[in-house]
């Protein structure tokens, strides 16, 4: 039982990290859809990083390349205004892309001092805590939810839309970018194309599962640990198909945005602000 | 100064801004190619191989054949705001739906077109399902249809790994081979199955005219571009965007079933069915601007991106990924070229 609550909480941190992130970017009216290929490209950065410098520097350079993704994000969904889907939808490919080639000579290498998985799962129960906070008390988690509801409003009180926007795609880059790191350098200390294994996807239907608030999304990421952890432990012991076990989480991601689906997104999730329109 | 919108760019402008975002991704993907290690200026010429020769030319036909269908179909649901990401999923559909009237039916010269049926059929269904669940729910289609991909994905391995494992293969993971009566007839030594090519080829025009030219696509247009206005109209938004969901899930599947009845003759492992047909043809839908006419264009145009990161992995065994992203800058600087000549700078207050 306490291995199962354990287990829990350490395959559903990088889920919670991710849409932490996601959801941060989300609350100022930024959708983004490129989380999978973010967390793709630095988990290698973080990887190669640790192999060079050691695990502290794999860690700052995971963070480090997530928030530079983000801001990447900005130049077309803030400064160019153009789809933010689409826009979301081609990084998640180009960092999938660029990672499964750059990575290639970093196939099979073991990482030869991981970090321990507890502490980057106690740092983000903290960083779920910390943008609770942001959000609700302070005059930045204000302006980010002015942003996000009413740009217009928001820009008629002074509030610089553009500078709030690429600030949380920044901020909220750099915890997608932790995430990366926890699964390259602790989670499995190691690099293969293709490791985030959907967990991305799952982060964003996580962010409307939990109705855009961090301390929610605590709760699911927790949760979809759990049924995770469940399915690797039931595996081979009942007599179903080891691929039905492996569908599970995107079964459940399609069940949770119809269970979920009118819940209320920020007003202005996905538009481009103009202020001349 | 100021950045604000210009509602009438001149063409000279949007030709700066493409060249500038063209421009921008080959010195990206320069990079990318120099950090992998081999000259970016080799790996150009590779993939742009394909068209020296016929051989490579037919390599980009056969690639083009599956992007058309898919394109044609995904230009309509795009036009009509269903932003269908799953046609990847539905093209496995329509490949599992071939595969079992193939194998499973007795063979007759019913087979060919029943393959079809069920495979389009089959396509139809799990597209149509992403629709049921955002008109119904209010899902998120282009999450749900994501995750139905990797859904028909498990579905096809554990097809082939198990119940439909081929009783003369040992240790591949394949079906047996299709009966003569359901394999598709090539155009000469090539992989060019025809008949699923005039099917594409019908497709894009068909959906051009049922889009431009009857009284339902000027319905489809309206939703599209002002659902607002569509309800004030009082059009049904909710079945109009279903049967767009239904028929661009159908060509998908009838594109998974020229893929194994033309060219694999078996089920086999997804990644060696489609190659990422589904995604690269949401490029071809989205340079098509909502022209199902013009995937014509713009599907052998992605069909020689395919055919060349073909070459690249042959000739430099580089990971196939490569083409995810050519694909991934290419739709990137796409929006960005439109975005950016959109817009202009006002040197005053």
């Amino acid at each position: 039982m306490e291995e199962a609550l354990v287990r829990a909480v350490l395959f559903g941190t990088p889920m919670l990290l991710a849409s932490l992130g996601a959801l941060l970017s989300e609350r100022g009216g930024v959708v983004n859809l490129g989380v999978e290929g973010m967390m793709a490209l630095s988990a290698l950065a973080a990887f190669a990083a640790a192999l060079e410098a050691g695990p502290v520097w794999g860690v700052l350079c995971g963070v480090g390349v997530g928030s530079l993704l983000g801001l990447f994000l900005g130049v077309f969904a803030v400064f160019l205004r153009a789809n933010q889907f689409v826009a979301g939808l081609a990084l998640a490919a180009l960092g999938l892309g660029a990672s499964g080639l750059l990575g290639k000579r970093y196939e099979g290498t073991p990482l030869p001092d991981p970090l321990p998985e507890g502490v980057l799962a106690g740092l983000a129960l903290i960083l779920a805590l910390g943008l609770h906070l942001l959000l609700s008390r302070t005059r930045y988690g204000l302006y980010l939810r002015s942003v996000g509801e009413n740009p217009k409003a928001a820009d008629l009180f002074g509030v610089s839309v553009d500078g709030v926007r690429y600030l949380a795609l920044a901020l909220g880059g750099g915890m997608i970018g932790l995430a990366g790191a926890y699964l390259s350098l602790a989670y499995r200390p190691s690099w293969t194309d293709g490791m985030t294994s959907g967990l991305g996807w799952v982060a964003i239907a996580l962010v409307i599962l939990a109705g855009w608030q961090p301390l929610r999304a605590v709760l699911g990421a927790y949760f979809f640990g759990l049924l995770f952890f469940l399915q690797f432990r039931l595996q081979g012991s009942v007599p179903i198909p080891s691929e039905a076990f492996a569908a599970m989480p995107y079964l459940l991601v399609i069940l949770v945005l119809a269970l979920s689906g009118r819940a209320r997104a920020p007003k202005a999730l996905g538009q481009p602000f103009d202020r001349g329109r | 100064m100021r950045w604000e919108l210009d509602p009438s760019p001149s063409p000279w402008k949007v030709f700066l801004a493409y060249s500038l975002f063209v421009a921008l991704a080959l010195l990206l993907l320069g990079l990318l190619f120099r950090l992998y290690g081999v000259s970016p200026l080799k790996a150009y010429g590779l993939l742009l191989s394909p068209l020296g020769d016929s051989l490579g030319l037919a390599e980009v036909g056969r690639r083009t054949i599956p992007l058309l269908l898919i394109g044609a179909g995904l230009a309509l649901a795009f036009r009509v705001g269903f932003f269908n990401i799953g046609a990847e999923g539905q093209l496995l559909m329509g490949a599992v739906g071939g595969t079992y009237v193939a194998l499973f039916l007795p063979p007759g010269p019913w087979t060919l077109p029943l393959m079809f049926l069920l495979g389009g059929g089959l396509g139809a269904v799990w597209s149509g399902l992403a629709a049921w669940l955002r008109v119904r729910f209010g899902a998120n289609e282009i999450l749900t249809t994501l995750m139905q991909n990797y859904l028909v994905y498990y579905l096809v391995v554990y097809l082939v790994a198990g119940p439909w494992k081929g009783q003369m293969v040992f240790g591949f993971l394949y079906t047996d081979r299709f009966p003569p009566e359901a394999q598709l007839p090539r155009l000469g030594d090539t992989l060019v199955h025809w008949p699923t090519l005039l099917l594409g080829i019908a497709a894009a025009l068909g959906l051009q005219l049922l889009l431009f030219r009857t009284p339902l696509g000027f319905e489809w247009r309206v939703l599209g571009e002002n659902p607002e206005a569509a309800r004030y109209l009082g059009l049904k938004g909710g079945r109009l965007i279903l049967l767009a969901a239904l028929l661009s899930g159908f060509l998908a599947g009838l594109a998974g079933v020229g893929e194994v009845a033309g060219i694999h003759l078996r089920l086999l492992e997804p990644a060696q069915i489609s190659l990422g047909y589904g995604f690269t043809a949401i490029l071809v839908a989205w340079l098509a601007r909502g022209r199902p006419l013009w995937a014509l264009f713009t599907a052998p145009l992605l069909g020689l991106i395919l055919a060349g990161g073909d070459a690249l992995k042959l000739a430099l065994s580089m990971p196939f990924r490569v083409v995810d992203v050519v694909a991934g800058l290419l739709l990137l600087s796409l929006i960005g070229a439109e975005a950016l000549s959109q817009r202009r700078l006002v040197w005053r207050r």
